[in-house]
């Protein structure tokens, strides 16, 4: 194509023609389902003329709800690729003994375990747990929106970018083969000199500016924004969790930040940061990142603590039992989580003293843990408990997440986890409080707030088929990684040698294909219910009989949420608000105050994906001119005076006017 | 939550309006001027102490230096960031603490993990390993 090959680099840096895995068949599969897939959802958006509400009334979106949403979808359908590639990983190690080399070979294998993490933490677990944040939170305190509508725009499609950066890997150049942690010297510039260590840096990079910013958002938010008499102590629970999880994560995200910037320094320019020699040390690297790592896995844990209290005591139809000590508990394990980041490298060898401090503060956190289980246990005891699906997942956190903490306290023991460091018990431990701690609260989040957001309940009997398989799928396939990982079999292993494994690693297998099928069924779910919305549908915008004030307005609620500002005298405002037989008032709407859509974030969000690529494939010029044109649009939109605008109360009163017939029609009813 | 309640007024949004009820802090230019001055001041002294060699020591002089930046930070967060024990209900200050808090941790936390790791970790000489305990 170019005879000059200079010219080459020059226009394309180290991309070349040789980079697309065109001759991998797992990848021209894939490529072709993602383009067939890819081109009928364009061709279904055009068919129904989707275009221009999409813009206009999604992607410039400056609406928490909205954008809560499109939080929500982007998890999900980032949870199919993270567990596609369990699924690959499940069935290779099935089949990998002996002389079987299975179907993954090693460079590929490493790719798609080292993906499998970075997608569900990054772009399936945070943008789940900031999506509910965003759609509950303003809603529980009686707000409007966030503090910062356009910022929370941005922190969208920072996370949106970070996570399209990272898929263009799969089908351009490589990623990384390093873990999803990145660990030097493994991922420095001698022993990986690919794109693949690259995609990951700046991937998570521009996804963490992201994070970082809408953390800021919501603790601005929470601090400065509750509705008139809601003090601290009369916030609901799932508001104090996220306030908590938010203060983590303005506090810890910059850590990611420096450390990954310090590693691009070490590939980019040659720096010795972390390298093995002339002065760098690798396990400054293993320290700090974990710094942020403890932190990481409380982040994604507090909001579904939140969660589940909300679901809790809502369908046991009793106040949450110690609230305050939930409270405390939340707080306590906020600060501990920055005491217990050694855990995770209790063999680096720091000695006795240092490995003993770090395993007592480890096990501490197991106590405000197991107050807050205690304190759901009690809230049922002698509840009125409907075992809707939001509930069924809350129970099945309940005793899955209890196994998980005790093999987590088992891990904390330091003479223990110098046996079982980096062995699949380590694995089964995390994934039984992730998949059991945050998906399973995700989840149950998502059945509850679903007729919140939609105005409609989603299928009881779909939701249970899918709860069902997601619960023994988990247990069928991370059992048997206790199992191996207490024989001592390692993870990230491509084959393994020993046939007598192999009957553990199919049975872990075939529960990976139950969990399938309870994706499968949730997706089902989700169609269903829409097909049949009229049939589920819910006008008095509380179907659950829930206790704080997300439910006192309609479902969907309006742009504005609230025609007036609640009043809060006591936690679980609506509830008292109920008790008292509170009259909604329909007469005296003002016009409000609303911020008005714009297209800044999503440009700056495409202007950071091809910055992103420019630096991975040094096309330097491409660098220079997006890193120029990211600041031009940045302060041009601070030019931007034209931000806001009045919802007319005509509209308002038309509106309430509205609610108040569907009211009526469903009183009569 | 004086931060709350201020707010019921202005329908919850984050535009430029400064109508909330809370202790602002909005520094005078008397303020600016003292910060101005007293950080030119704090940026002068190490400046001579280096250039001067006025101390002799190396480490003291570096300790020194260190002192007078602990100042300016918080001359800085006083003077420029407008910071009290009641600025925004008390808000400022508990997110003060809280971060000097988790820099702390973070800065001994690591300086005490490494320094283990380097004692027992590091290869040594033989001469070494016979003293050894």
């Amino acid at each position: 194509m170019f005879s000059d090959t200079d010219l080459q680099r020059l226009l394309f840096g180290r991309l070349t023609l040789a980079d697309i895995p065109y001759h991998e068949p797992i990848l021209q599969v894939t490529f072709a389902g993602v383009a067939v897939g890819g081109l009928a959802v364009l061709a279904a958006i055009t068919y129904f003329r989707f275009w221009g509400p999409l813009w206009r009334d999604w992607v410039t979106s400056v609406d928490h709800k909205k954008i809560g949403i499109m939080y929500v979808v982007l998890a999900l359908v980032m949870l199919l690729r993270g567990f596609a590639d369990a699924l690959l990983m499940r069935s290779q190690q099935a089949i990998s003994f002996g002389a079987n080399e299975g179907y993954l070979p090693p460079h590929h294998y490493d790719q798609i375990f080292t993906a499998h993490g970075v997608i569900m933490i990054f772009f399936v677990a945070m943008p789940f747990v900031t999506g509910l944040m965003n759609y509950v939170v303003p809603l529980q305190i009686g707000a409007r929106d966030v503090a910062f509508p356009f910022l929370n725009n941005f922190s969208f499609w920072m996370t949106v970018s970070g996570a399209v950066t990272t898929m263009i890997s799969l089908f351009v150049g490589e990623f990384a083969r390093t873990g999803w942690l990145a660990y030097p010297p493994l991922s420095g510039a001698d022993m990986s000199p690919g794109v693949g260590v690259d995609y990951y840096i700046w991937g998570l990079q521009i996804a963490g500016i992201g994070t970082t910013l809408s953390g800021i958002n919501l603790v601005a938010t929470i601090v400065k924004m509750r509705a008139p008499g809601m003090s601290m102590m009369k916030m609901p629970i799932f508001t104090w969790t996220s306030l908590c999880t938010n203060v983590l994560i303005v506090a810890a995200f910059p850590i990611l930040a420096a450390v990954l910037a310090l590693l691009t320094l070490d590939r980019y320019v040659g720096t010795h940061f972390f390298t093995n020699d002339l002065g760098g040390n690798p396990m400054m690297y293993f320290n700090l990142i974990w710094i942020w790592g403890h932190p990481e896995v409380y982040i994604l844990i507090l909001p579904a603590f939140g969660v589940f209290s909300e679901i809790t005591s809502t369908f046991s139809g009793k106040r949450l039992f110690g609230y305050t000590s939930m409270v405390y508990a939340t707080v306590v394990i906020t600060i501990l989580s920055y005491l217990v980041w050694l855990h995770h490298f209790f063999t680096m060898g720091s000695g006795a003293n240092v490995n003993s401090f770090f395993g007592i503060t480890t096990m501490i956190i197991s106590i405000p843990t197991g107050a807050k289980i205690f304190n759901w246990l009690f809230t049922m005891y002698r509840g009125r408990i409907r075992f809707d699906v939001p509930m069924l997942w809350t129970v099945s956190f309940m005793v899955t997440f209890v196994i998980g903490g005790m093999t987590g306290v088992l891990l904390a023991v330091p003479p223990a986890d110098f046996v079982l460091h980096n062995s699949l018990f380590l694995i089964a431990h995390f994934h039984n409080v992730i998949i059991g701690g945050v998906l399973f609260g995700m989840f149950a989040g998502v059945n509850y707030w679903w007729p919140k957001a939609f105005g409609f309940k989603l299928d009881q009997f779909w939701g249970k088929v899918s709860f069902w398989f997601w619960t023994i799928g988990f247990y069928v396939a991370f059992m048997p990684l206790y199992v191996l990982g207490l024989m001592g079999v390692t993870r990230r292993a491509q084959h393994f040698d020993d046939p007598s494994l192999q009957p553990w690693f199919v049975v872990a297998a075939i529960g990976a294909g139950l969990i399938a099928i309870g994706i499968g069924a949730m997706i089902v779910q989700f169609a269903v219910s829409i097909k049949n919305r009229e049939a589920l549908r819910d006008v008095t915008g509380d179907p659950w009989g829930g206790r704080t004030l997300e439910w006192s307005t309609s479902s969907p609620p309006p742009d504005y949420n609230f025609a007036f500002t609640p009043v809060v005298h006591q936690l679980d405002a609506w509830w008292q608000m109920k008790a008292r037989n509170f009259q909604r008032p329909v007469t005296g709407f003002h016009s409000i105050h609303m911020p008005k859509n714009t297209a800044t974030g999503v440009i700056l969000g495409v202007i950071s994906i091809a910055f992103s690529f420019a630096m991975i494939w040094y096309i330097w010029w491409l660098a220079a001119l997006t890193a120029v044109a990211t600041l031009v649009v940045a302060i041009a939109h601070t030019f931007n005076y034209n931000r806001d605008f009045y919802i007319p109360a005509e509209t308002v009163v038309r509106t309430e006017a509205q609610r108040t017939d569907a009211l009526a029609v469903a009183g009569r009813a | 939550m004086s931060g709350a309640s201020g707010h019921a007024a202005n329908h919850g949004h984050g535009h430029d309006d400064h109508g909330h009820g809370a202790v602002h802090g909005h520094g005078s230019f008397k303020d600016y001027v003292t910060g101005f001055v007293l950080s030119v001041i704090l940026t002068a002294i190490p400046f001579w102490l280096v250039m001067g060699d006025v101390i002799g020591d190396k480490l003291i002089t570096g300790v020194v230096i260190l002192g007078f930046a602990v100042v300016q930070i918080v001359v800085h967060m006083v003077y420029f960031l407008h910071m009290n024990t009641k600025s925004e209900g008390g808000w400022t200050f508990l997110a003060l603490i809280f971060t000097v808090t988790i820099v702390v941790i973070t800065l001994c936390g690591s300086i005490w993990v490494m320094h283990h790791l380097n004692t027992n970790m590091m290869p040594i000489t033989a001469d070494d390993a016979r003293h050894a305990p």
